[in-house]
């Protein structure tokens, strides 16, 4: 059995409202204080730290909204690699392994656990390196199975529902301007003609009234 | 292994084809049916919570579990196939319900033509425009013969749109080119969205006449002829790839089971997989399959019917030893023959609008169509395109933030990640629409069929099902074709919008000129058991019943001869209506092979 480990940050750096100021330049509230203790499931604290660092740089916060450290995307990469799918459970992973052409998808035998073990290697030192030298290394494994995974997952869990542990706040779904999962939009269809649809979004556990939980959730 | 009670039928697949033969069988008749569904109970108090990007998008939780089961692909007969190791290019549902739980209810009838296709291409073609090895074949039945069952599927489903055919007569606002109907459609065509109004104005000023897709999504409260309630489509967005959390889509859960459910004639079981047909001297004898324990059991019965998803039916019979197997050296054999898929295009031109599309909202089969390039209508022969299909305009399905995220036109910025490349995905982020997508025929020929790999095995160690299938120059020019029409639509809508052509991007995937099983095409998997008029060229006769053993039947799409660019569900559960009719009728009480 693993140590437990955990993944400790300011409540403020995650989630929060976005506002819009008059030049357009999105602004997060954030009124939470004290800390987040996140437990990890799959990540040491060190590998979570390195993984949102370079997710950060994939999706940063910047000018034109919150990046991957607001949404908490580690959060949800964790979870993932931690579940059913981090353990190739359902994927056909029987032998003879053969490499064949980009028509048939990823044939190798390396699992999204295993892929990022060996990818977290590959940024050793990453935390320590200014921002600049970490685009330089994130670039120099740009074609890496690992890194095409990162980018997906990070993308993932900027826009997940926050079930799974990302999307904190719903803060990306904000920046979309994506109202979650409603039960309906039959009224609204032919009322919401190429104008914005600003309504607050409503997670999938919210419009259910009760909690929702992923398939990464699944033990066995 | 243990051998149970006999019953009068079992049916292998507890999907679509698999509860119509029970629904018929058991409200027709005094005998007793048992359906084996490999997957687990689904019931629409589930569905609510499952409207999740996540599970159900990415990671396919409707699906059959690949890790137990998958299909091996190769293009050619020289080449040693790969397992698919995860989902791609089709997507196969489990549980009860089984694909039609997850369809997007897309529901069009075959074209007039579909069932003569090989008369009318020797017709049209001299042999030398004709590709080789082309191998299709007219179904036993016409359009004429099938044309009560579709009405009856479509009240059934409750299918909405706008008949453009009303026994011969031309009617304004529907597809001016299908087959004569006897009726007008159920309910009337969806709402549609304002890019879907967009892409109709302009098909239109191109010359085109675009209809509303028939839709299996409900577009009004609607009671069927069983008695069956449904409410109204909601336009929550969550269709394909989910099951209807409102009971709008129609669904094998929501139209046929709540009718065998009451039903002491009537068994279910899942968590059940079929793994060998039972037979001996032309005569089946039952099913043998895996119990929800792992435990193997006999099901012995006096009619079996076969209606798994398309590739399983071939592979069911496969296993058992039933039929010729299919020879691509020779062209000998019928098992396993005319596998095709659909044929959809790389892509045209898209267009940039400054202002959100708000593509969250839409329904299964909301969309609009046209078909002057369906069948033999519109095509250059001389580009090399003998078949074509049609155009399906503002899709429906799409507007998930994960999937929709991150669509920028090539060369805007330099890499796919950071603050340049976020700036510019969130620019674009639900602002680009298409000139539409298009599904054509997809020839059948004799190089692409279905037989059992020598080398992988299931989880219980049987052969998976081997897929030989590459396209050819013909689906090749099909492709070319569909990308100029769309971009010509694009051009348009830039046009009447003040919106930015993006040129069409080049490579990807969905470019490849090779067969791919890797991203998303269509789960319309076709043919493997066809039916015909001779066993000498098929597996089943136009009732799917098995010529060499006639208290087999074998049911769904992996009947069709060959490949119709409409969608294959419809045409499917209408073959099996007119299947059950027969057996009701004449089979039982004459147990012989129908002619």
């Amino acid at each position: 059995m693993r140590r437990r480990e955990f993944l400790t940050l300011p409540a403020s750096s995650m989630g929060g409202v976005l506002i819009y100021a008059l030049s357009g330049e999105p602004i997060r509230l954030q009124a939470q204080n004290g800390t987040l203790r996140v437990p990890l499931r799959f990540f040491t604290e060190p590998d979570a730290r390195t993984i949102a660092a370079a997710a950060e740089r994939i999706f940063p916060s910047d000018a034109s909204g919150p990046g991957a450290g607001e949404a908490g995307v580690v959060v949800y990469i964790d979870r993932q690699l931690a579940g059913p799918y981090g353990r190739d459970k359902y994927r056909y992973t029987k032998g003879p392994w053969v490499e064949s052409i980009p028509e048939h998808g990823y044939q190798g035998k390396a699992n999204p656990q295993q892929i990022y073990r060996e990818g977290l290697r590959q940024l050793d030192g990453f935390t320590a390196l200014s921002p600049a030298e970490q685009d330089a290394r994130l670039t120099s494994i740009g074609k890496s199975t690992f890194f095409q995974m990162l980018r997906t997952h990070t993308i993932e869990g900027m826009f997940c529902d926050p079930l799974h542990g990302g999307n904190a706040g719903m803060i990306g779904w904000q920046m979309l301007g994506y109202p979650g999962p409603l039960m309906s939009f039959r009224d609204d269809l032919e009322k919401y003609r190429g104008v914005p649809y600003k309504k607050a979004p409503k997670s999938l556990s919210q419009v259910v009234g009760r909690p929702v939980k992923g398939w990464e959730e699944e033990t066995g | 292994m243990e051998r149970l009670k006999p019953t009068d039928v079992v049916i292998v697949g507890g999907g679509w084809t698999g509860l119509t033969m029970a629904k018929e069988i058991t409200h027709r008749t005094a005998l007793s049916v048992v359906v084996l569904e490999r997957g687990p109970g689904r019931k629409m108090a589930d569905y609510g919570s499952a409207m999740d990007e996540v599970d159900y998008s990415l990671r396919f939780r409707m699906m059959q579990n690949i890790a137990e089961e998958t299909v091996t692909h190769r293009h050619t007969l020289r080449d040693t196939a790969v397992p698919i190791r995860q989902y791609g290019a089709f997507l196969p549902g489990t549980g009860v319900g089984g694909s039609g739980e997850h369809w997007t209810g897309f529901a069009e009838r075959h074209a007039e033509d579909d069932f003569k296709l090989a008369t009318e291409m020797k017709q049209r073609f001299s042999a030398a425009r004709l590709p080789d090895n082309l191998s299709i074949q007219d179904y036993p039945l016409t359009y004429h013969d099938l044309e009560p069952y579709y009405w009856k599927v479509e009240q059934m489903m409750g299918v909405g749109g706008k008949a453009g055919n009303l026994r011969g007569k031309i009617v304004e606002g529907g597809n001016p080119f299908e087959a004569p109907r006897a009726h007008e459609y159920p309910n009337p065509p969806h709402k549609m969205t304002w890019l879907m109004n967009v892409w109709t104005d302009a098909a239109k000023a191109v010359g085109y006449r675009p209809f509303p897709s028939p839709a299996a999504t409900l577009t009004q409260n609607y009671t069927n002829p069983d008695g069956i309630s449904r409410g109204a489509c909601q336009y929550c967005g969550y269709c394909m790839l989910y099951g209807c959390m409102v009971g709008a889509k129609a669904q094998p859960t929501n139209t046929l089971l709540p009718l065998l459910k009451p039903k002491k004639s009537f068994t279910l079981r899942t968590d059940s997989w079929a793994r060998r047909i039972v037979h001996r001297d032309g005569k089946a004898e039952g099913v043998e399959y895996m119990d929800a324990d792992g435990k193997q059991v006999m099901q012995p019965a006096s009619i079996v019917i076969v209606a798994s998803f398309t590739q399983n039916n071939s592979r069911l019979l496969l296993l058992s030893g039933i039929g010729d197997k299919y020879d691509a050296a020779t062209g000998k054999g019928s098992l396993g023959k005319n596998f095709t898929h659909t044929v959809g295009g790389p892509g045209g031109a898209t267009i940039f609008f400054d202002k959100p599309l708000n593509n969250f909202m839409n329904a299964g089969g909301q969309a609009m169509r046209f078909a002057d390039f369906d069948g033999f209508r519109g095509i250059d022969p001389d580009a090399g395109v003998l078949r074509g299909g049609q155009g399906v305009g503002g899709g429906a399905g799409g507007g998930h933030p994960i999937a929709a995220f991150g669509r920028v036109p090539a060369g805007e910025v330099s890499r796919n990640w950071g603050s340049d490349w976020k700036k510019a995905a969130l620019k674009y982020y639900d602002r680009i629409g298409s000139g539409g997508n298009f599904e054509m025929d997809h020839l059948a020929y004799k190089h692409n069929y279905l037989d059992l790999d020598p080398t992988y095995t299931d989880k219980w160690g049987d052969p998976l099902l081997r897929l030989t299938i590459d396209w050819t120059d013909h689906e090749n020019n099909q492709r070319q074709m569909a990308a100029k029409i769309s971009t010509k639509i694009a051009q348009q809508m830039a046009r009447a919008t003040g919106g930015r052509l993006i040129p069409a991007e080049s490579g990807g995937l969905r470019a490849s000129k090779r067969y791919q099983t890797a991203a998303y095409a269509t789960t319309h998997l076709q043919g493997g058991t066809i039916m015909g008029s001779s066993p000498d060229d098929s597996v089943v006769n136009s009732w799917q019943q098995h010529w060499r053993v006639p208290n087999l039947f074998v049911v769904g799409a992996s009947s069709f001869p060959q490949n119709s660019a409409a969608h294959p569900t419809l045409t499917a559960v209408a073959l099996t209506l007119r299947t059950a009719d027969a057996m009701i009728d004449r089979y039982v009480r004459r147990p012989e092979v129908l002619l």
